[in-house]
């Protein structure tokens, strides 16, 4: 089983974000990619976005769904990971690490505290299932 | 014991490009009877290709093995049953095929003059006439290419209607269990998808209908049968709940097979519906199409149906294209003409009571098959069905073998997968279709391979996990398909010198 | 089977069905026919159906000869009788037909990826609109006046409902080729799409290059239709096209009184994913041998409901069979070869005839009659068991009194003569 991160926070729908001064590194829980399964294709937004906290950002797909991913805070991406492009399979293999997904410039800090702990989000996810 | 099949020898085969080589070819035009021109000095170098790059050059004998051999690699009716639900896959009769290739039917123009049309109009307006009397409808059209054609063509009359009445309204209702279709065609034509659930038996569920519709509400898209192969017995209070509102009903005629000579939808409250001729009707499926699929309407939207439309003149059929309140064109000319031809052979083969016979021969194999698998599989849905059975794999999944492993492994006994993992409100599902063609042996073998693959779950779930084991093809790596896409033949990059 | 299902008799499986939606009579349909009435009943209507006459028309739909082999393949059960190859490991045969159709369609086009057909050109013209619609972003779409008017037609029905507002842009009254001034006054910011049909409804080749670089300087794709694919055994491909949709029907499908055909969209790689349709992609099985499956099904309406890139499902899988058969037999040479006897065939007839328009043609072409209108001239044809243009005035009332005429390889000279004779 995987480790999920305490200094990270979590969504209802499945992205964490973990935040360093004013920006957000956003990604897919581990819980979340092995629900999908094999991950083929991660479609990304454009750089300058300006995203509000709880509406879809991208979508990941597998080889038969596809899943939106929503932003866990409001702000703007100030950055994309290009490598999901050609190699969507690592967001099997590290959710939590390399395959982060965007970084986000915070509109609204604030809103992090909204947002599950590691041990609620784990908590969420027994309860899911 | 398997007894179906066995495995055979299957030639391997290179794909055309690799087997091409310069110079070769295979075909023969005649010697031109007019003096020859000069492409570049006709039309100007600038528009003139090289040569088509890539392109293959073999031979008439190598284009039937070829193709040959790839055909030895498909499953097909007619080797065998292919259950696959909502998908009607029943025999398709030769003499249809026949008959398309009629001269003066496969040559037709459409822009010949109707004085020289008036055959294959009167073939159009024969099918016509059956499909109104078979679905109770006032008005068809055959213009749309196949179902889902048929259903944007609907839904546009359903918006084109509501349009004249001052208010096109915003949102379509289509039920869980509903094809994907359904909703991509709301979209399609601009209207919002308002997802409605199913109730514990499997229906449409009343209660929840009434308090969605509203005076926003343009349509309900429903499919009766439904895809869990019950029949929506709440229909005509359904269409009591839409008609108070101002909405409509649209009915997807996808599982009309199991209706036919038994009950109408046009007298069960159906606004408009489309048929698949390439389902009830046996035209084949052709590994994908072509399909036809009509639009049945009230007579409330006759007037929205698509140019041109058949009409009677002083003894000759003809075509109108003074529709002032028609949606227009969906298609060029008149429809998949050929399809229609099949379909119309298939009814006049049947007769009435022949069609009603075939309805009644496609439940009844349907309900044998649920009592001889009930024992076996879960059944989630208990209401009593028509010509279809979903089962799920609930009892199998606690094993960790699921719908698909069971899919795969029924290859390995001779028959074609059933549908599976649709509809979507039944976890795990296996929807089953075995249609009026399959005889009581057929069925028998059917069931008995399914029997086995659930004890095979029991005694040796890998085996099952890791099918089938018996194609030239083993389980395909789509993940790998969609991860790096290659969809088009290149040739292979020059051989490095060895050195 | 009864008993097992616990039915007294078939009736009852049916006694769960409210009475009041059961239809309580027998169909009102003919009893059923035996298989030599219904032959001499489709006998009879394929007799009066232009049965034994020369036609010169095209507009969309040709008269090619049909190598014997097509149907020989067509026919087989294993490809007839199948479905859509979800199944990959016993679909083998489907599967690499469309792969090697996929890639015919791509050499042919110039363009980076083909899906595996559509319901015909009609179709495809609206739904390779919608795709630049979404890869752009904007809504408005432009078509030439000399693109196939049933397919604008069908344009028109398919965008109104969407909201897509659709303008045209004319002709050159003395070329029939796109009047490019037209085009660049009404080109503006938020046109997603041009739509260009070569060679066009006329029969003319149309300057791509050109529109190709007023199109991309404003910012929208130029979708390339074509309704005679004939014409690229010979013609340039429209590599500078984002978007090619058009129809198969010249590769071996019969006219079938307009039906079935096979439509096809092919684009450039960045497009692919706002592809409708189904694809097929190469891959591998389990023991790491070559193995083709369906791919990228994300983007379908089976699995992203209301919001795919269509919601188009059967296809016409085995039409476009038809063509792939075609495009083996004749291949890379005969392709060319079949494609100059049209050209041969239509420059002799057209120089005898008054031509409306100069601009270079391919297998059609408009002629002006003087003297006597079209009506005439084809009531006189029809003696001589011709049938002869297309009368442009019930889709161009400008060019009322002309024709629109075709010759394939199948017109044989002393036909055209007698066409020429009633002419003149």
């Amino acid at each position: 089983m995987s480790n999920y991160p305490d200094t990270y926070r979590y969504t209802k729908e499945h992205e964490w974000v973990s935040v360093e001064g004013d920006l957000g590194t956003v990604g897919l829980t581990f819980h979340a990619q092995q629900e999908l399964g094999d991950i083929v294709y991660v479609d990304l937004p454009k750089l300058g976005l300006q995203v509000e906290q709880g509406k879809a950002l991208g979508s990941v797909e597998s080889v038969k769904a596809v899943s939106d991913i929503y932003a866990p805070v409001s702000g703007e991406v100030a950055e994309i990971n290009d490598a999901l492009t050609s190699a969507p399979e690592k967001l099997n293999e590290d959710p939590h690490g390399a395959a982060w997904l965007v970084k986000l410039k915070l509109a609204n800090p604030g809103e992090v505290q909204n947002l599950m702990t590691a041990a609620e989000y784990q908590t969420y996810i027994g309860a899911e299932s | 014991m398997i007894d179906k099949v066995r495995s055979h020898p299957t030639q391997n085969e290179p794909l055309l490009f690799e087997i091409s080589s310069p110079g070769k070819v295979g075909y023969q035009l005649p010697a031109l009877d007019v003096p020859p021109v000069d492409p570049e000095g006709t039309l100007g170098a600038r528009n003139v290709r090289a040569e088509i790059e890539g392109f293959p050059e073999v031979s008439e004998v190598e284009v039937i093995r070829h193709f040959t051999r790839l055909s030895s690699w498909n499953y097909a009716i007619d080797l065998g049953m292919y259950p696959l639900g909502s998908c009607t896959m029943k025999y398709n009769p030769r003499l249809n095929e026949m008959v398309a290739r009629l001269e003066g039917l496969a040559w037709g123009h459409p822009y010949q003059p109707e004085t020289l049309s008036q055959g294959a109009l009167e073939i159009i307006a024969a099918l016509e006439g059956a499909l109104r009397e078979v679905t109770g409808m006032d008005a068809v059209t055959l213009q749309p290419a196949a179902g889902a054609h048929g259903e944007l063509t609907g839904i546009l009359l359903v918006r084109a209607l509501l349009e004249s009445r001052g208010n096109p309204r915003r949102k379509v209702l289509v039920p869980d269990s509903a094809h994907g279709t359904n909703p991509a065609t709301a979209a399609m034509a601009g209207y919002t998808v308002q997802p409605i659930g199913s109730g514990p038996d499997g229906r449409v569920d009343l209660a929840a209908l009434a308090s969605l519709v509203d005076e926003e509400t343009a349509a309900l898209m429903v499919t009766n049968p439904n895809t869990l192969g019950v029949f929506e017995n709440g229909i005509l209070q359904a269409a009591e709940i839409l008609h108070a509102k101002g909405a409509l009903v649209y009915m997807d005629g996808a599982n009309m097979n199991a209706l036919v000579g038994i009950a109408r939808p046009g007298d069960f409250g159906v606004d408009v519906m489309h048929l698949n001729l390439h389902k009830t009707f046996s035209t084949p499926h052709g590994g994908g199409g072509p399909g036809c699929g009509p639009v049945c309407v009230k007579q409330h939207l006759e007037p929205f149906l698509p140019t041109p439309r058949l009409r009677r003149n002083a003894g000759q059929w003809g075509w109108d294209y003074d529709r002032p309140q028609s949606i227009g064109r969906v298609r060029a000319f008149y429809g998949n003409f050929g399809v229609m031809v099949r379909a119309l052979a298939y009814i006049m083969a049947h007769g009435g009571p022949g069609l009603r016979n075939a309805t009644i021969d496609a439940v009844l194999n349907a309900n044998y098959l649920r009592k001889r698998l009930e024992p076996f599989f879960d059944l989630p849905y208990q209401a009593p069905n028509m010509h279809e059975v979903v089962f799920s794999d609930a009892r199998q999944a606690q094993r960790g073998v699921r719908t698909g492993d069971i899919a795969k492994r029924l290859i390995d006994y001779g028959f074609h997968p059933y549908t599976v993992s649709f509809p979507l409100i039944v976890h795990g599902a296996m929807m089953i279709e075995p249609t009026e063609t399959e005889s009581k042996q057929e069925l028998d073998l059917f069931a008995d391979a399914l029997i086995a693959i659930a004890r095979e779950v029991e005694t040796d779930p890998e085996l099952v996990k890791s099918a089938p084991h018996s194609t030239r093809t083993s389980r395909v790596d789509e993940v790998a398909a969609a991860r790096k896409p290659v969809l088009r033949w290149r040739p292979a990059p020059p051989r490095q010198a060895a050195d | 089977m009864l008993e097992v299902c616990g039915a007294g008799a078939a009736e009852d499986l049916f006694s769960h069905l409210p009475p009041d939606v059961r239809l309580q009579r027998p169909l009102d349909l003919p009893p059923g026919q035996s298989e030599y009435s219904i032959a001499a009943q489709f006998r009879e209507w394929a007799d009066r159906t232009a049965s034994g006459y020369a036609s010169f028309l095209g507009a969309g739909v040709y008269a090619h000869f049909r190598p014997v082999v097509v149907d020989t393949i067509v026919s087989r059960g294993e490809f007839l009788t199948s479905y859509t190859p979800y199944q990959a490991e016993i679909s083998q045969g489907t599967l690499t037909a469309i792969f090697e159709f996929q890639s015919m369609i791509c050499q042919l086009t110039g363009m980076d990826v083909a899906n595996a057909s559509m319901y015909d050109g009609s179709t495809a013209a609206p739904e390779a609109a919608m795709m630049a619609v979404r890869a752009t972003g904007k809504s408005r779409v432009l078509t030439a006046r000399a693109v196939h008017p049933e397919y604008r037609e069908v344009l028109h029905t398919y965008a109104r409902y969407q909201g897509l507002p659709v303008a045209e842009f004319g002709y050159d009254p003395d070329t029939g080729l796109a009047d490019l001034a037209d085009l660049e006054a009404k080109l503006d910011g938020d046109t997603a799409a041009v739509l260009l049909q070569s060679p066009n409804f006329f029969g003319g080749i149309e300057e791509v290059r050109a529109i190709a670089e007023l199109t991309h300087a404003r910012g929208a794709l130029l979708v390339f239709l074509f309704t005679e694919a004939v014409s690229l055994g010979l013609l340039r491909p429209p590599a500078e096209a984002d978007i090619v949709a058009g129809e198969l029907q010249s590769f071996a499908i019969s006219p079938s009184y307009g039906g079935p055909f096979a439509g096809v969209i092919a684009a450039k790689e960045k497009f692919l994913r706002q592809m409708p349709g189904r694809l097929a992609g190469e891959t591998k099985d389990a023991a790491g041998r070559r193995a083709f499956c369906l791919t990228l099904s994300t983007r379908e309406q089976h699995i992203r409901r209301e919001k795919a890139t269509s919601n188009i499902c059967t296809n016409q899988a085995l039409v476009a069979l038809m063509a792939t058969v075609f495009m083996s037999l004749y291949g890379k040479q005969g392709l060319r070869e079949l494609a100059t006897q049209n050209l041969a065939k239509a420059h002799y007839l057209a120089a005898k005839l008054p031509l409306r328009f100069q601009a270079p043609f391919f297998n059609e072409f408009v002629a002006q009659p003087r003297g006597a209108s079209p009506e005439v001239i084809s009531a006189r044809l029809l003696e001589r068991k011709i049938i002869g243009g297309l009368p442009l005035g019930r889709f161009y009332p400008e060019l009322d009194g002309c024709l629109l005429l075709c010759a394939t390889e199948m017109a044989r000279r002393e036909q055209m003569d007698s066409l020429a004779e009633v002419f003149a």
